[in-house]
């Protein structure tokens, strides 16, 4: 498995002007999606209290931070997931591919075809496993006959590194297999639309180390194809799968960095604290 | 008056019997309750249950086997000429005893004998009684005795308690399984006697229903005919009528009001819809012979259609609105077990509103979906009183809805209706029919059942 190893405090120290000039290459990578000045508020509980962050194309952001931080709110704010809450308000600019997600002109219904999600706990539907792949395609109308739905479903199984163990039972109930099988084959479902960028909401936390090293070394590899914000409470994970890491606290983003930066060399006292597990 | 007076004292001696055995409980320790191993209202319900049941089971024996045995020792002191008989004359003498001793009169001169016995009879009632609260205060006192002197740091009150509550929840269960076992055999019983006179086969497969029978040999259309299949026939057009009205309606409602309404609406939406629920089949059934009726007849000679007065289609459309409330609460709420994150998942793959609920949501309520139907079925073929009102007793085999058909239920009602002789075949066939429809429903329940088991999702 090429599983990235270590803990943040054993990852490997490159001279520090490789990094500055790795970190002049990432500044430079045109940004997928651009948050500015995001304000949520669930009635009159404000989340998220300005966020400005950039999600840059073909890499992976990992969003970190205590519990009740705001961090799977601005998430959901990326693809108007908070649409289906009542009594949530969005306020400030996110923006894909330069457009205003929250404009007039966007349906949240093909946003989200745009920029898909992947869950918490694995929440297949109720039908086959092929079905479920299916499942966005048939939507959307992405597959024109009996073939090329066929040709979607494995391509997106195989990407989503499930073929082999179902391609013998795509009739089976999707409910039927584990629950990382379960979590890859949301994956799969998700990449069968086509997304530009994926959203992940603590895919590994209601899964077993063995099956979260599945879906971590999968990410690795979905990063060439798709941009990928991935919210985790578990700072290896973020240290192993992601390029750049934002630490928000109490609504607020601190900061945001490469991940090697920030778990080496934070700026911020608070995010200092967290990474060393003096709080969160 | 001497068994109120001994239910009186039951319960003032098992209040007593708690409050010393808490208190005692707590003294046998100095106070230091927690070296008891039960704690002390365990100890008080203890004193308290030895002194309430053993004598609250003597009642209940006691008064179960009191009337017979004085009435057998009335009988024994009888003259042998009054005793011997038939079993009716017997019953009858009984009766007469029973009446006189209440002092109610039997309408014909009495027999000194008899009126005898009946004083007899009363006292014995009476020494009963007494004796009765004097035997059962004496019990619960003595068991009121005992449980206190059982108490002490080591009793275990609270596994005994426990184990007589056991008993009651146990004996509780059965008292509803034994009911239905009772109702179930008398109904196969009576429906037997039934179908001693009448051929099963006849009755299943025949095609001509009239259950007239003959008061006199000679009378006119004296031969009854009992074939049950326009009755059956009836049923599923009026069955298949209000299931057509009420399943989409209330499914729908059901959509509306989990997927679609605000809370607010909701929350006034839903209980008005169950109070059609709510509503006594009377009322429906008026409304159907009053209004429905006489609309389906006027839309349908508009129409230029022959629609008979009393129809099934009014009777159907009328039934299917009472059901409405029963589809779409219960999918209602099955819809809003639906878990969220399936929805999510949904619309986190661009699916708009109407395909998650078609696609996911649905097909994920659909066990629960199915139960509500077949519970509506279930109420829609047990439903007597808008049929009777609406679409008239008259047996025709149609599938024709604008014409008068009649129902199992309705049937049934009508044969019991009044006076009635238990040994004709006329009055036995509504036990025949109430079996067929037991047995219908039972299936009906267990194929419900089953789709549920075999296609529920385990959500957690």
């Amino acid at each position: 498995m090429s599983i990235k190893s270590g803990i943040p405090g054993q990852l490997k120290l490159r001279p520090r002007a490789d990094r500055q000039t790795d970190r002049a290459a990432a500044a430079a990578l045109p940004a997928k999606m651009t948050a500015r000045g995001v304000k949520v508020f669930y009635g009159a509980k404000q989340a998220l209290k300005g966020i400005d962050l950039d999600i840059q194309e073909n890499r992976v952001l990992a969003l970190i931070g205590p519990s009740g931080c705001g961090k799977s709110t601005f998430l959901r704010c990326l693809n108007r997931m908070n649409d289906t809450i009542e009594g949530c308000r969005v306020e400030g600019r996110i923006a894909l591919d330069g457009e205003d997600v929250y404009g007039k002109a966007v349906d949240a219904v093909q946003l989200r075809a745009r920029v898909g999600m992947v869950f918490q706990k694995p929440n297949p539907f109720p039908k086959s496993i092929y079905d479920n792949v299916a499942y966005g395609p048939r939507i959307h109308g992405l597959a024109s006959g009996r073939d090329e739905l066929d040709e979607v479903v494995q391509t997106s199984l195989k990407r989503a590194g499930l073929w082999a163990e179902v391609k013998d039972r795509l009739r089976e109930p999707g409910t039927s297999l584990s629950g990382g099988q379960q979590q890859r084959l949301c994956i799969a479902r998700a990449i069968a639309v086509s997304p530009e960028v994926i959203l992940m909401d603590e895919p590994c936390s209601a899964l077993d180390p063995i099956a979260t090293a599945h879906i971590e070394e999968l990410i690795d590899e979905l990063r060439a194809n798709y941009t990928i914000v991935i919210v985790t409470h578990n700072m290896q994970q973020a240290a192993r799968v992601s390029q750049r890491t934002a630490f928000f606290h109490l609504g607020e983003m601190v900061e945001c960095d490469d991940t090697e930066e920030i778990f080496t060399n934070p700026r911020d006292e608070r995010t200092q604290g967290y990474i060393t597990g003096r709080y969160g | 008056m001497q068994l109120t007076l001994l239910a009186l004292i039951l319960a003032l001696l098992t209040v007593i019997g708690f409050l010393i055995g808490r208190s005692r409980a707590a003294s046998s320790v100095g106070g230091r309750v927690a070296e008891l191993h039960s704690v002390p209202s365990y100890h008080g319900v203890y004193v308290a249950l030895w002194a309430g049941l053993p004598a609250l089971l003597l009642f209940v024996a006691w008064t179960a086997s009191e009337g017979w045995l004085a009435m057998q020792l009335v009988l024994s002191a009888l003259p042998e000429r009054l005793t011997t008989g038939d079993g009716q004359s017997v019953g009858l003498l009984k009766a007469d005893i029973l009446n006189l001793a209440h002092g109610i009169a039997t309408g014909r001169e009495a027999d000194p004998l008899v009126m005898e016995a009946a004083r007899r009879y009363a006292a014995l009632r009476d020494l009963a009684d007494w004796s009765l609260l004097a035997v059962g205060a004496s019990l619960a006192v003595a068991g009121l005795a005992w449980g206190r002197h059982r108490i002490g740091p080591d009793l275990r009150a609270r596994p005994a308690v426990e184990r007589v509550v056991r008993v009651v929840l146990v004996v509780c269960s059965l008292v509803a399984i034994l009911t239905t076992v009772g109702i179930v055999l008398s109904l196969l019983f009576e429906a037997l006697r039934f179908f001693t006179v009448v051929s099963p086969l006849d009755f299943l497969f025949g095609t001509h229903w009239s259950p007239q029978m003959a008061m006199r040999a000679d009378q006119v259309g004296s031969s009854g005919s009992f074939g049950a299949i326009p009755l059956f026939a009836g049923t599923l057009l009026i069955t298949v009528i209000a299931m057509t009205v009420a399943v989409p309606v209330g499914l729908m409602a059901a959509i509306y009001m989990s997927e679609y309404a605000g809370r607010g609406v909701r929350t006034w939406l839903k209980p008005a819809l169950e109070i059609l629920a709510g509503i006594p089949t009377v009322v429906y059934g008026f409304f159907a012979a009053l209004t429905m009726a006489p609309f389906v007849r006027s839309v349908g000679g508009a129409l230029g259609l022959d629609v008979s007065s009393e129809s099934a289609l009014a009777a159907g459309i009328v039934m299917g609105v009472m059901i409405i409330p029963f589809v779409s609460s219960l999918s209602d709420d099955v819809i809003n077990a639906v878990p969220q994150s399936l929805r999510d998942g949904s619309y986190g793959l661009g699916a708009t509103k109407s395909e998650t609920i078609k696609q996911v949501v649905l097909p994920a309520a659909l066990p629960g979906i199915v139960a509500a139907v077949m519970l509506a079925v279930s109420r829609a073929i047990g439903e007597t009183m808008i049929v009777t009102m609406a679409s008239g007793l008259t047996a025709n085999m149609t599938a024709n809805p604008l014409q008068a058909v009649t129902t199992v239920t309705t049937q049934i009602a009508t044969l019991l209706v009044g006076d009635q002789e238990f040994d004709s075949p006329k009055t036995l066939s509504a036990f025949g029919l109430g079996l067929v429809l037991f047995l219908v429903t039972l299936c009906l329940n267990m194929v419900a059942l089953r789709v549920v088991r075999t296609y529920r999702e385990k959500y957690d």
